[in-house]
């Protein structure tokens, strides 16, 4: 090779290796990666980008000296869409932290990207328990709720209710198997069976054909593991068919949203778990407020997550003293969380935010005093108890 | 009771279901096969068409609060309306070149319809509910049938047959299959063919207009509800027949249920057996169950 493009060779192989690189001066960029404009856009979505904003602002929008800058895309539930652009931010813009949101799928998929680069990756909106057992990296840290805490919490309190002859409807991607397998494990421990299973695609348009299916099997309760549009047209065309006169339905992954959607008629007496409430304390009740003032809705957990994750994570740059990612990890790992999300709760080993998880019981109409006055609280489970145990975890980082 | 090893009700359930989507299958071939009959396009913007009219009637039911029964005629007409302008701005500029073509425009135009669309609607769909007098659900014995799924085949089979009729026995019907045999000999005789042609094309797409109304509660409305359908409706129409309109119907019909069977039988093969189907026919009757060799 003569000399010229020899030096313009290494010229461009270096700058592609500082490509890489964290910078220390500009703006610290966090990315945002979720549903924006489909079945899922509703519980996370823009209202999720915006409680980030929130929480930067809240926040002071600056840290070590730099100026927060937060980058949003919409990954329409597209595992190598979700990726492809985590990767793309990472390289060429120097995102510093991905927050993930709705979608195993994606979830699943940003979690390797973010492995591999070295960035704190926490996810908020999914579901897979797998982000913190079989898929379980330095770098992630899985937020607002799993499908284990689903299934223990909800799933539980169901067959203990008496109603244990279960079959499944089942969203055909990562989060619907994690949420059947999980639950499936509660309810084998618990005395009860499963009749069998059905898959719908994500996003169908017509639930006919697998609620009937799902009647045929003569099981008790039919249990939905899926979770925003998906299970609000579910749970219509199960009314619409009479599905619900052999059948009791239960909610795996139940959002205030769907609820609102449904209104109270169709889900009164609904068991479902949540990690957060906007009227729990007057911290969650102040942030649902501005909230509602913005978006004419009452934020989900998710939401609430988002904002919680975004202040957690800047808390920890900040102590820290740096973006770089080993510290700021070990730093989120070793300090309690406490705000208007959750009280004394932390980041195990594993990546896995242990707080309180609620048993929570949709009131009947008459019941319901306010606008969005949907809930009364059964039970408060203890993150301990609600989440993946050492002993069980799949894991290599937690101590057993 | 069972019949191959599957509870009876299971089997009746599915097939009746069946039949619902059957209906819709039929209605949108039927609009294919005439507009391909008689314009010789192949109308791939009929799914995004079959949107607009379930777009029209939410958004007429929403803004305006227009009860069901009258966007039953508007939304159609307002579809029509469309696919007038379509076919007088730019389709008819492609007539004399190859079918690709015009294939390719109406694939531009559902594109376009369908981004536009999406942009201001996200892609899950908006709720619609079926209007009051259809609600509530008949006892089959073997299953609850919603009564707004009975309306729907019933509506269906009345367009369905109401245009046979209308091209098969009346006076109107014989200018236009006239048209389809040999336009210029027709033009000779004083007829108006290429008006007659505009009308089809909106008379085509406002029966996908249609459709897309009768869809509207039962499935999401949501702008890629067209695009899910459109390929198995052209596997219905390639299936039947182009440009055969009783083929059309009966293959739609029978499709919808054979899809129905096969959901019960091996429901992961359901989504490709229509073109396992389509398939078989072209390879033993290439011109389709009912069309005729050109």
């Amino acid at each position: 090779m003569t000399r010229k493009p020899l030096l313009t060779t290494l010229a461009a192989a270096l700058a592609l290796c500082a490509g890489t690189a964290l910078a220390q001066t500009g703006p610290l960029k966090i990315g945002f990666i979720t549903d924006m404009s489909s079945l899922y856009a509703d519980i996370d979505g823009p209202a999720g980008a915006e409680s980030i904003k929130m929480a930067i602002a809240d926040f002071g929008g600056k840290v070590l000296g730099r100026p927060i800058e937060l980058l949003t895309t919409d990954h329409q539930n597209k595992a190598d869409l979700a990726a492809s652009k985590a990767r793309e931010w990472i390289d060429q813009q120097g995102v510093s932290a991905i927050i993930g949101g709705t979608s195993s799928g994606t979830a699943l998929a940003t979690n390797k990207v973010a492995a591999e680069k070295k960035r704190p990756y926490i996810n908020v909106g999914a579901g897979s328990a797998r982000l913190t057992n079989e898929e379980c990296t330095p770098y992630t840290v899985h937020y607002a709720y799993d499908t284990v805490a689903l299934s223990k919490v909800a799933g539980k309190a169901i067959i203990q209710k008496g109603d244990k002859d279960w079959f499944f409807l089942t969203a055909d991607y990562a989060f619907g198997y994690s949420l059947e397998a999980d639950a499936t494990t509660v309810v084998k421990a618990n005395g009860g069976t499963v009749a069998g299973s059905i898959r719908h695609p994500l996003n169908a348009s017509d639930f006919s054909s697998f609620l009937l299916q799902a009647q045929s099997s003569k099981a008790k309760v039919l249990a939905m593991a899926n979770a925003g549009g998906d299970f609000v047209n579910a749970m219509k065309a199960a009314k619409e068919f009479g599905i619900f006169k052999t059948m009791k339905p239960a909610g795996l992954l139940v959002f205030i949203n769907d609820v609102h959607s449904l209104g109270l008629k169709n889900t009164e007496g609904l068991l479902l778990t949540d990690g957060w409430y906007w009227n729990q304390n007057d911290d969650s009740r102040k942030f649902a407020a501005r909230f509602f003032e913005k978006f004419k809705r009452m934020p989900s957990m998710v939401q609430a997550g988002d904002y919680s994750a975004t202040l957690s994570y800047l808390k920890a740059v900040q102590a820290a003293g740096s973006d770089d990612a080993d510290k700021v990890m070990a730093t989120l790992k070793s300090n309690k969380i406490n705000d208007l999300f959750a009280k004394n709760a932390y980041i195990r080993a594993d990546g896995r935010m242990i707080h309180d998880m609620y048993l929570m019981e949709v009131k009947k109409q008459a019941e319901s005093n306010t606008p969005w006055d949907y809930y009364k609280l059964v039970a408060t489970v203890p993150g301990d108890q609600a989440y993946t145990t050492p002993a069980e975890s799949k894991c290599a980082l937690v101590k057993k | 009771m069972d019949l191959f090893g599957i509870p009876l009700t299971a089997l009746l359930s599915q097939l009746v279901l069946g039949l619902v989507n059957g209906s819709f299958y039929a209605m949108l071939s039927l609009g294919l096969a005439v507009i391909f009959g008689l314009l010789n396009v192949i109308n791939f913007s009929h799914g995004a068409l079959f949107m607009m009219g379930a777009m029209l009637s939410w958004m007429g039911a929403n803004y305006f609060e227009l009860p069901y029964g009258l966007m039953l005629l508007l939304a159609p007409l307002g579809v029509g309306v469309l696919g007038v302008l379509i076919e007088r701005s730019m389709l008819r500029r492609l007539y004399k070149l190859d079918h690709l073509y015009s294939l390719l425009l109406t694939f531009g135009i559902t594109l376009v319809l369908e981004g536009v669309f999406r942009s201001f609607f996200g892609s899950s769909g908006q709720p619609y509910s079926p209007p009051e007098w259809l609600t509530g659900a008949t006892d089959l014995g073997f299953m609850m049938l919603p009564n707004y799924r009975a309306w729907v085949v019933l509506a269906s089979l009345a367009v369905c047959f109401a245009t046979w009729f209308v091209i098969e026995k009346t006076k109107l019907g014989a200018y236009l299959r006239a048209g389809t045999e040999n336009p210029r000999l027709l033009e000779a005789f004083g007829v108006n063919v290429p008006l007659m042609i505009t009308l089809t094309y909106g008379f085509g797409v406002a029966l996908a207009g249609f459709a897309g109304v009768l869809a509207a509660p039962v499935m999401q409305v949501s702008p890629l509800m067209g695009s899910n359908l459109i390929i198995v409706v052209f596997a219905v129409v390639v299936i039947g027949g182009m440009g055969s309109i009783l083929g059309s119907i009966f293959t739609g019909l029978g499709l919808g249920v054979i899809e129905g069977f096969t959901r019960v039988i091996y429901p992961e093969g359901s989504a490709t057996v229509v073109f396992v189907v389509m398939a078989i026919v072209l390879v033993v009757r290439p011109a389709g169950l009912f069309g005729r060799e050109k």
